[in-house]
């Protein structure tokens, strides 16, 4: 079937700021999609409010909204823009609920709008849980059997009678399953379900029966509208059931189920997407008993998702493209198959090869947060690792997550005893993988890990695999066949040398470089022409024969990305890797790529000439660059995975484009940085360097509390806090020494000024500011968790001046080639450095999509010698636009729990979304609204301060007052806001144990808003950090920034709605 | 892990190349036509596949027998395969069914394997020059060993594997309780066991006939319908079976073919067969059904296939192509109540998407009753 006729105009929704659970896979998809709908003709309508996107790109849509995704929004846009379609399944749960909800208020039909994908029904079925049981019931997949119970009787009767011991009791409306757990016996249920009942608000519980310990198996499937099913992959969980797929370990194709459970599981997830009708992609999990064929669906997911990015690129299957053309008409044998170019899209991908997936948590950031793992998803982001071997691709996993390992041996788990070893082992938590690799190590037997971890045996044998294989390099003497061997299961000389106790040279071994495998869909059947490899320790090197095979005379570029997605290193600099790539190609140039991340579309096989799937550490560079050769390498838009590389790339004698090495660490090393202040006549706070506790209370005192606290080379405010006396010092202090100090603590006088950001070009001659962005929370709040606002709207003229002087000078004396990140602050009127990072950041993509300059493209063309005269910039702050674009931080609170939400100078947020508007309280009004903010007018606020505060909350409390709301705050804020004439009503501290206190007011639903800041507060155990938590269960908003919530006062004060504000279409800007 | 002890093997290609690895399975010496197979899973109905019947196989899946091996998933008795190719062997299985690893298996069917070379590229060799001869050995291929052997290994030639593998003499199984609607005779060219278990789960009352059964013989047993099995080798190697299916298709008893049986068809049908450049084998197959506009994906494991412009319109049509390379997967019959198909729908291993075409099997019978 031919592409249908009666579609012409499409509607894409995107899926919103990054958060977990939901990251940069919709890009990707949401990228593909929008490009063959292109491709095939269509007029493209996108909406997002995620800058940091490349879908939200010029050139992907034929129009583009970047504005909130909501409801109203999208009606509004629907009767701006009259599209005839919308793609529901490409933009995440985001996206498809939006879908649904327009498609069951009657609105798309009222206004001809077909759903595209997925129509209302299949959602239904897929997403409402009785739906979902029933249509499994009616083809015969079986679920967990499960009930739904508000008596102590029904409970035993259910689980005695009908499904039998363990089960589970889940509580109804209990946040994080408190009150909950597993019964092995009626004994056992009596209790927890007396106990579940008791908390539950509703006193109802689920009894279901318990499949912990199953193996977690996953189908990716495509239908087409003729019925023709397949599917991509089939993945399997390292971790058994009870950990969410997301925070898994997980390896393509599973590996453990002989043919009959595939073809079994294999067929049910081909009957489950016949019966849900879906067209397009489906995932759909399962969970096996490891001791019969029984098995049960988990969930399915009719659109794709992050599963679905993962088997893309573990296959080189391009999910995406193919479920968008099968929306628009087409049907799979109709597909042509890109990576052979001969066969079809209706076939299924043939592995030659495994790939392990490993997840990002972001728990080295959130140190006092639970590292447990269960149901609710946590991590940030993922890495994927192509081996012949399982072993192979998680040594290249474990080194490309970037947690300082490059082998499975946690230092940590080095110190415990063999007991704590053994104990550890139940715990069900991030370091799990780790923990069995140490009780391997400790001898323990693969018999007892598995009783005690449920992961399967396979599993656990091939980790001993790699303890032997450690055992075996570090007795006696380092021969070249053990080299050898160690080298298959991809370890780095590194690890070889320190297993084995002497370097290489020592041992006279003779060294070697990777080659390439390509990634080809077939396991070799067929030719293919896919620029997709994988490094390998065998002898041919199939990258070395296309190269040869496509002789160029092209400038060769290999341009590093910025591996797995995480706090402070997240989706933008994707998009800043795929624009150098796309402007290289542009500039005739061999684009080639190298990153790990499987969600992204720099990791698309298609973005630039060639792409390497492999870890970013010194030596899997060398073996890359051994066998391309690249005339020039570009580390300037891959965040600080690709920033870290450039010392070695340097000492190896690659061509770094752009920046030199030695600006990048004059800006990275404090002392050099100082002496280039100094030289370019640049003030900026005082500051010291320390190594000890003692060395930092007495320059701490010297400069005067408040300080800046954080550890040289960071990224994202990793581990930085501002200290208010000598005990917060002294904590700090005591978590930072607790890893090798390799660089010395910085200690700073904090500045309690207005933060400002600048992004500029440099070509070395000239410079380029395209602007100049305001953050909105004073400086002490990290840059990417405040509310950045563009064009700057409070500095002075002389200030800005002050700042273009400065960023010039400093641009210059940097000898920056491309881009460079630069931070002030102003204080008193004065203007101060607080940070230069001569790289690629955080703002770029949104600076460039509201000034309409290409930053990205610009800087890639400086590096290839094209000044900015000649691109047609002139130098200095490039004009300021008609709108105003505030950018508004996205935090994944709700999914970490015990996380502090008050706002420091560590990054908290995981994404970040949009407002655009003509006048800056529009703007921010479409940027809070976007982040999830709920525009109220009356009802309580909530005020808890810490002293210093205190003084400026009196006019934010009266402009709440006056506004409407209900005044609350704890004793000494509400005495004082009543001594200024401003009625409030008293409330408890918890730790005061009386009512009503903070908590029992934020359950009474009374509040809408709270204001907290406490003095420090990173324990979970403390009370205010308690107030902030049951706030966000309670999805109440909260501020810990006076700064924000005078922001939200003035959004309130404009008494508008959404329906007031204009829709901003970008391409037009 | 046996990092040292294994010992050191290689394979001679009849065009010279040699690729070292270890040893697995019997030891020894064996010459084959080295074939590839892309299934995932599965290798324990590969290894039991008697169309595999004088081939060295090699899975390009790189991780071999993760789960065991078991006295259940067999297609047949023994392994007829000549020798067995992988890049890994698992030696810690994990199944709830493993009863033993598959070097045991191996071993004691003295199969003589290869293992830890690189079967990526060997894969690519096949796929570039075509399926060739080949010998795995111990012996360390000096020049003097290489140039005898590469004589012995281009000499080499798969000689009638069909009656190597049928069963001797009719053969009537009643596993299955249940009552029986209709009566099939099984022509087993080397038949898989799930052919047979197929038809009995429809209600099948099956016995199995030896290749060099005549149509006297099938005639006289008077049966609802026949079977024609897969097999091995060159289907133009069979001229006494393509003579008893021509006497046969006069009959009129309603004929379902798989594989070799559906080549043996058409040669009966007059026409002809074509041995392809590499074969099909796995499980990933995309098979489009012409009149039902479908396409199923299937699995498969064969070296020729019917010529598809030989198939007379006056005899039938070709009701199945190959959605990649579009040769010949089924033919509808005209002149007879018949069809076959190339690939196999019992799957074991592979997809179960094509099990309806046993339910059509079925449905012809009960038509013609």
């Amino acid at each position: 079937m031919p592409l249908r006729s009666d579609i012409k105009k499409v509607l894409m929704i995107g899926s919103g700021p990054i958060v977990i659970g939901q990251a940069a896979e919709f890009d990707y998809a949401g990228s593909q999609a929008c490009r063959v709908l292109k491709q095939e003709g269509l007029e493209v309508v996108l909406v997002n409010s995620n800058p940091a996107t490349i879908m939200t790109d010029k050139h992907m849509a034929d129009k583009i909204y970047i504005e909130p995704l909501t409801l109203d929004c999208l009606k509004r846009i629907i009767e701006i823009e009259k599209p005839d379609s919308i793609l529901s399944t490409l933009g995440g749960q985001t996206g498809l609920t939006l879908s649904m909800q327009l498609a069951e208020e009657g609105f798309l039909e009222s206004h001809n709008v077909k759903l595209l994908g997925a129509d209302p029904l299949t959602i239904h079925k897929a997403e409402d849980r009785q739906a979902f049981k029933d249509t499994m019931e009616e083809i015969g997949e079986p679920c967990i059997p499960s009930k739904v119970v508000e008596t102590l009787e029904d409970a035993m009767d259910f689980a005695n009678n009908e499904i039998g011991y363990p089960v589970i009791v889940r509580p109804a409306f209990t946040l994080g399953g408190t009150g909950g757990g597993i019964a092995n016996n009626a004994d056992e249920l009596h209790e927890i379900a007396i106990n579940g009942l008791r908390i539950s608000p509703i006193h109802q519980i689920l009894v279901e029966r318990c499949i912990s310990g199953w193996k977690e198996i996953e189908f990716e499937v495509i239908r087409d509208a003729k019925g023709n099913v397949i599917t991509v992959c089939s993945m399997e969980n390292f971790d058994p059931v009870g950990v969410h797929t997301g925070d898994s370990i997980v390896i393509a194709p599973a590996v453990t189920l002989a043919d009959k459970e595939y073809q079994m599981l294999r067929t049910a997830a081909l009957n489950i997407i016949q019966a849900l009708k879906v067209e397009g992609g489906c995932n759909c999990q399962f969970a096996l008993n490891p001791n019969s064929f029984e098995y049960a669906v988990i969930e399915v997911n009719p659109r794709v998702s992050r599963s679905s990015a993962l088997a893309s690129k573990a296959t080189g299957y391009p999910i995406a493209k193919v479920a968008t053309r099968i929306a628009i008409g087409y049907s799979l044998d109709e597909i042509v198959n890109q990576v052979t170019g001969k066969t079809y899209a209706c076939f299924e991908p043939a592995l030659d090869y495994v790939v392990v997936k490993f997840p990002k948590w972001p728990f080295d950031k959130f140190v006092y947060a639970k590292k447990t793992l269960g149901t609710q998803m946590k991590a940030t982001g993922e890495i994927m690792a192509i081996g012949t071997s399982f072993e192979a691709a998680m040594m290249k996993a474990v080194r490309s997550i970037e947690l300082g390992m490059d082998t499975m041996r946690k230092k940590a788990f080095t110190a415990l005893t063999d007991e704590e070893v053994l104990e550890k082992l139940h715990d069900i938590d991030v370091d799990r993988s780790f923990c069995v690799f140490e009780a391997l190590k400790r001898g323990i037997s693969v018999d007892t890990i598995c009783e005690i971890t449920k992961i399967d045996k396979w599993f656990v044998s091939k980790l001993k695999n790699l303890k032997e294989l450690e055992d075996w390099l570090s007795d006696g003497e380092l021969t070249q066949e053990k080299y050898d061997t160690a080298k298959k299961y991809c370890y780095l000389d590194k690890s070889i040398e320190a297993i084995s106790g002497k370097s290489l040279e020592e041992w006279g071994i003779k060294k070697r470089h990777a080659v390439y495998k390509m990634v080809d869909t077939c396991a070799a059947e067929f030719s293919a022409e896919t620029p997709y490899f994988y490094s390998t320790y065998d002898e041919e090197n199939e990258a070395e024969e296309f190269l040869q095979q496509h002789p160029t005379d092209k400038k060769k570029v290999l341009v590093f990305g910025s591996g797995p997605i995480r706090i402070g290193q997240g989706i933008e600099f994707d998009y800043c890797s795929v624009h150098c790539v796309w402007a290289l190609k542009e500039l005739g140039c061999e684009a080639i790529l190298c990153n790990n991340n499987p969600e992204t579309v720099s990791t698309d096989f298609d973005t630039g000439d060639r792409l390497y799937f492999d870890p970013l550490t010194f030596e899997d560079v060398d073996s890359l660059i051994a066998t391309e050769k690249p005339d020039g390498v570009v580390v300037q838009f891959g965040g600080q995975t690709a920033i870290k590389l450039t010392k070695h790339l340097q000492e190896i004698g690659a061509n770094i484009m752009g920046t030199c090495a030695e600006s990048i660490d004059a800006a990275e090393d404090r002392e050099l940085f100082d002496e280039l202040l100094e030289k370019c006549d640049i003030p900026r706070p005082a500051g010291e360097t320390v190594f000890t506790a003692e060395e930092a209370i007495a320059a701490a005192n010297k400069l005067g509390y408040p300080v800046l606290l954080r550890p040289s080379y960071v990224l994202g405010g990793q581990n930085m806090i501002i200290a208010n006396a000598d005990s917060d010092v002294i904590e700090y202090m005591k978590i930072i020494t607790s890893h090798k100090l390799e660089n010395p603590v910085l200690i700073d006088k904090y500045m309690m000024g207005t933060e400002v950001e600048v992004d500029a070009i440099c070509d070395g001659t000239d410079f380029l500011i395209p602007g100049i962005m305001e953050h909105i929370e004073r400086a002490g709040v990290h840059s990417g968790d405040s509310i950045s606002v563009y064009p700057a709207q409070t500095l002075s003229e002389r200030v800005k001046k002050v700042i273009i002087t400065y960023t010039e000078r400093l641009a210059k004396a940097l000898n920056v080639i491309g881009l460079v990140n630069i931070q002030y602050v102003v204080y008193n009127h004065q203007v101060y450095v607080i940070e230069v990072n001569p790289r690629s950041s955080r703002t770029v993509p949104y600076i460039s999509k509201v000034t309409g300059v290409p930053m990205v493209d610009i800087a890639t063309k400086i590096m290839l010698g094209h000044s900015l005269k000649e691109q047609g910039y002139s130098s200095g702050l490039y004009p300021v636009g008609d709108y105003v674009a505030v950018k508004v931080p996205v935090f994944s609170f709700e999914k970490l729990h015990d996380v502090d939400t008050q706002l420091g100078p560590e990054m908290k947020s995981t994404g970040e979304c949009l407002g655009i508007a003509r006048t800056f309280s529009e703007a921010l009004y479409k940027g809070l609204i976007a982040a999830g903010f709920k525009m109220q007018y009356k009802g309580g606020v909530l005020f808890s301060v810490r002293n210093q505060d205190k003084p400026e909350i009196i006019d934010l409390a009266s402009r709440f007052e006056a506004l409407g709301f209900d005044i609350y705050a704890t004793s000494g804020t509400a005495s004082l806001l009543n001594r200024n004439m401003i009625a409030t009503n008293f409330t408890y501290r918890i730790n005061e144990h009386k009512e009503p206190n903070v908590i029992s007011l934020l359950e009474s639903g009374k509040i809408c808003y709270v204001i907290s800041t406490s003095e420090t507060g990173r324990d979970p155990a403390r009370d205010s950090v308690k107030m902030r938590r049951k706030a966000v269960e309670r999805s109440i908003v909260c501020m810990t920034s006076v700064d924000t919530a005078n922001a939200l006062a003035s959004c309130l004060e404009m008494h508008k709605s959404i329906d007031d504000v204009e829709m901003v279409d970008i391409t037009k800007i | 892990m046996d990092f040292l002890t294994a010992k050191t093997a290689y394979l001679i290609l009849s065009d010279g190349t040699v690729f070292k690895g270890k040893s697995f399975g019997a030891e020894g010496e064996v010459i084959g036509e080295v074939v590839f197979t892309t299934a995932m899973t599965g290798y324990q109905e590969t290894l039991t596949d008697p169309s595999y019947c004088g081939q060295i196989v090699t899975q390009t899946f790189p991780l071999i027998g993760n789960y065991g091996i078991n006295s259940i998933d067999k297609e047949s008795e023994g392994s007829v395969v000549s020798g067995y190719i992988v890049r890994e062997y698992c030696k810690v299985p994990s199944n709830f069914r493993c009863e033993k690893g598959i070097d045991e298996y191996l071993k004691e069917n003295g199969i003589i394997g290869l293992y830890d070379i690189d079967t990526r590229r060997l894969t690519r060799i096949i796929r570039e020059t075509g399926v060739m001869n080949g010998m795995i050995t111990t012996h360390e291929p000096d020049e003097q060993f290489k140039s005898a052997a590469l004589e012995k290994i281009r000499s080499f030639r798969i000689e009638k594997p069909v009656p190597k593998v049928t069963v001797s003499k009719p053969t009537k199984y009643s596993e299955n309780k249940t009552e029986k609607k209709y009566k099939v005779a099984l022509i087993d060219y080397g038949y898989k066991y799930n052919i047979r278990r197929e038809l009995e789960k429809r209600g099948c009352d099956v016995t199995v006939f030896p290749s060099n059964v005549t149509a006297d013989e099938i005639t006289a047993f008077d049966p609802d319908g026949i079977m024609l099995s897969n097999g091995p080798g060159d289907p133009t190697d069979n001229k006494e079976s393509i003579a008893t299916l021509r006497e046969l298709i006069e009959k009129q008893i309603p004929t379902f073919g798989i594989c070799l049986g559906h080549q043996l068809l058409a040669l009966a049908n007059g026409g002809s067969t074509v041995k392809l450049k590499y074969g099909h084998r796995g499980g990933n197959q995309p098979v489009t059904d012409i009149d039902m506009d479908r396409t199923f994906i299937t699995s498969q494991n064969h070296g020729y296939a019917v010529v598809n412009e030989s198939i007379s319109p006056e005899v039938g049509k070709v009701s199945h192509i190959n959605a990649n390379d579009k040769t010949c997967e089924g033919v509808r019959y005209t002149n007879a109540p018949a069809f076959t198909v190339q690939f196999h729908p019992e799957a074991c291993g592979g997809p179960q998407d094509t099990a309806y075409l046993f339910d059509e099997f079925i449905q012809l019978m009960e038509e013609h009753k």
